[in-house]
């Protein structure tokens, strides 16, 4: 068989594997919007207010959501497989196969990729479609507010996965970076009511909140922190190559 | 023509020499056993073969293939079972074994092996709820899933019960059947005396001998031992005088003579010529084991079964 072939049964495989995690699929999958549901379900927060900048607390807080589904995707879920693959000999025994055990971790990036995207794609739906928010003012934008978040989060998982010697330690910093980066997004407080200096410096935290909500309500442009989370995406990804063990 | 040379093999750690000086063939078509108490460098030398590690010097082929530079292509004939390793806890059986039937470019049916390793009734079991034996089999069927020509099994059949252990060894003898050839890393002795054609035994990551099971317990000093009572005195002078007997004893009106090669014919010959009668003969032969204890002075660690 061709090495697309094995390629294309690799990632049925995992894709298989993923779908029996239910637990996991419904905390990245659908935790975001059942939390926009159940805010949206308020009628106070759906109200402009002065308390909430002027603005509906829904509209504010929405693009905080949308970092959730790629934080715990990218630094719980997939470090976790890739540790537990390295621990359980999985990696080492595919490099005794014609296949490289890297494809096993393109499989992985793309299977968790996809999925924040849906998950994405989901808040995004129900924002606009049962909540009537305004949809992305600027797409382009919005999409490369995801490539470059997404790659800036990835990447840390990736590092995550290089330097945690045991899945309880991939568990650990996996925790540790989801609560930091849902912080600095927003996620517990929204972004309106956080101290200036936490927001200024949460622009630059993957996976750049702040890139998402100026795409979808704001201006659109935000150069110099898409810049920032790229070189971000950049570092982590040759320091995760340069240390990851595949046994 | 060998499958597999290994010549002077040599693999240290950090300057701690695990593997030294090894030097061995499998032949076509042929099962050899590397054999040793644990910590003697066998696992090492098998992942130099397997490409798995870079020797530090000597070297390997493996159908004229160098596992380092010929990586890709050693790939694709060799099949390897590796002595730990798990899977994912929720693949099935069937998914596993047409995972890795897709890898290879002239896969084995993965429905008909699972059926000859006695995995069928398991075949859309998870991994994890598997027991020891049937994923010990489950890791057999991916060494060969892929139809190699040279398969490597580390610990074949460590955690297996005795039956269990006795349908895998006919199953490896199915393969050899098939123009297999088989590197077999155990401690197990009579796996070795079942299936070994020729056995490599390992000591202080060195290759203290190489010959067949019955070569070797054929060559072991006082490995054979006879004993019976002479219808007849025999001056034992006589007897020690043949080459093949290491030492003779006297218990009461029996004889006991020990040594080696063809020892019982050696001894019979003579008696005949002597007109003398061994009545009540007794042939003992040395096993694999006390082979392995006298050549590495290790006790062999058995593994409860």
């Amino acid at each position: 068989m061709t090495a697309r072939s094995a390629t294309a049964v690799l990632a049925r495989t995992e894709a298989r594997l993923f779908l029996r995690e239910p637990g996991t699929l419904l905390l990245a999958l659908l935790l975001p919007t059942v939390l926009l549901v159940g805010l949206g379900a308020v009628p106070a927060l759906r109200e402009p207010s002065p308390a909430f900048g002027g603005q509906a607390f829904l509209s504010g807080y929405t693009p905080s959501l949308l970092g959730w589904s790629l934080a715990f995707l990218a630094l719980q879920t997939m470090p976790a497989n890739l540790v537990a693959y390295r621990e359980k000999g999985i990696l080492r025994r595919l490099a005794i196969t014609p296949v490289r055990p890297a494809v096993v971790l393109q499989v992985q990036l793309l299977l968790n990729v996809v999925t924040a995207a849906i998950a994405m794609v989901l808040v995004v739906v129900v924002a606009v479609g049962v909540f009537g928010s305004a949809p992305p003012r600027h797409p382009l934008a919005f999409a490369a507010a995801f490539v470059i978040g997404s790659a800036s989060m990835f990447a840390l998982g990736l590092l995550i996965a290089a330097l945690a010697p045991r899945a309880k330690a991939a568990a650990a910093l996996g925790t540790l970076g989801l609560l930091v980066t849902q912080f600095f997004g927003g996620l517990y407080l929204p972004r309106f009511l956080l101290p200036e200096v936490i927001v200024r410096i949460g622009e630059f935290v993957p996976p750049g909140i702040g890139a998402f909500q100026s795409a979808w309500t704001g201006d659109g442009a935000t150069p110099v922190q898409l810049t920032v989370l790229s070189a971000v995406a950049v570092v982590a990804t040759v320091a995760a190559v340069r240390y990851f063990r595949w046994e | 023509m060998s499958v597999i040379e290994v010549r002077h093999l040599r693999k240290a750690y950090g300057g701690h020499v695990v593997v030294d000086d090894v030097s061995f063939d499998v032949g076509e078509g042929e099962i050899v056993g590397i054999l040793g108490p644990n910590g003697t460098g066998k696992t090492t030398t098998v992942e130099c073969i397997e490409g798995l590690r870079s020797p530090d010097g000597g070297s390997i082929s493996v159908l004229g293939l160098d596992p380092q530079r010929d990586r890709a292509a050693l790939r694709r004939v060799l099949g390897v079972q590796l002595q730990a390793g798990e899977l994912p806890e929720r693949l099935r059986v069937r998914e596993a074994v047409e995972l890795f039937a897709a890898f290879y470019e002239d896969p084995a049916d993965p429905a008909e092996l699972i059926d000859r390793w006695g995995l069928g009734p398991k075949r859309d079991a998870f991994y994890r709820d598997l027991s020891g034996g049937q994923r010990q089999r489950l890791s057999i069927v991916l060494a060969l899933v892929g139809r190699p020509r040279v398969a490597i099994l580390d610990e074949l059949t460590t955690g297996l019960d005795p039956q269990a252990r006795r349908d895998t060894w006919a199953a490896i003898e199915q393969i050899r059947g098939e123009g297999v050839s088989v590197l077999l890393v155990t401690h197990i002795m009579e796996e070795a005396e079942r299936l070994c054609d020729r056995v490599a035994v390992f000591s202080a990551g060195r290759v203290v001998a190489v010959d067949s099971p019955a070569g070797l317990i054929a060559g072991l000093a006082g490995g054979q031992r006879l004993r019976f009572r002479p219808s007849a005195p025999v001056d034992e002078a006589v007897l020690r005088a043949l080459p093949e007997v290491d030492a003779v004893r006297r218990h009461g009106p029996d004889l006991e003579i020990t040594g080696r090669g063809e020892l019982l014919t050696a001894v019979t010959t003579r008696l005949a010529r002597l007109g003398v009668v061994p009545t009540g003969l007794r042939v003992e032969q040395a096993r694999l084991d006390d082979v392995v204890v006298a050549l590495t002075g290790h006790e062999p660690v058995e593994e409860p079964a």
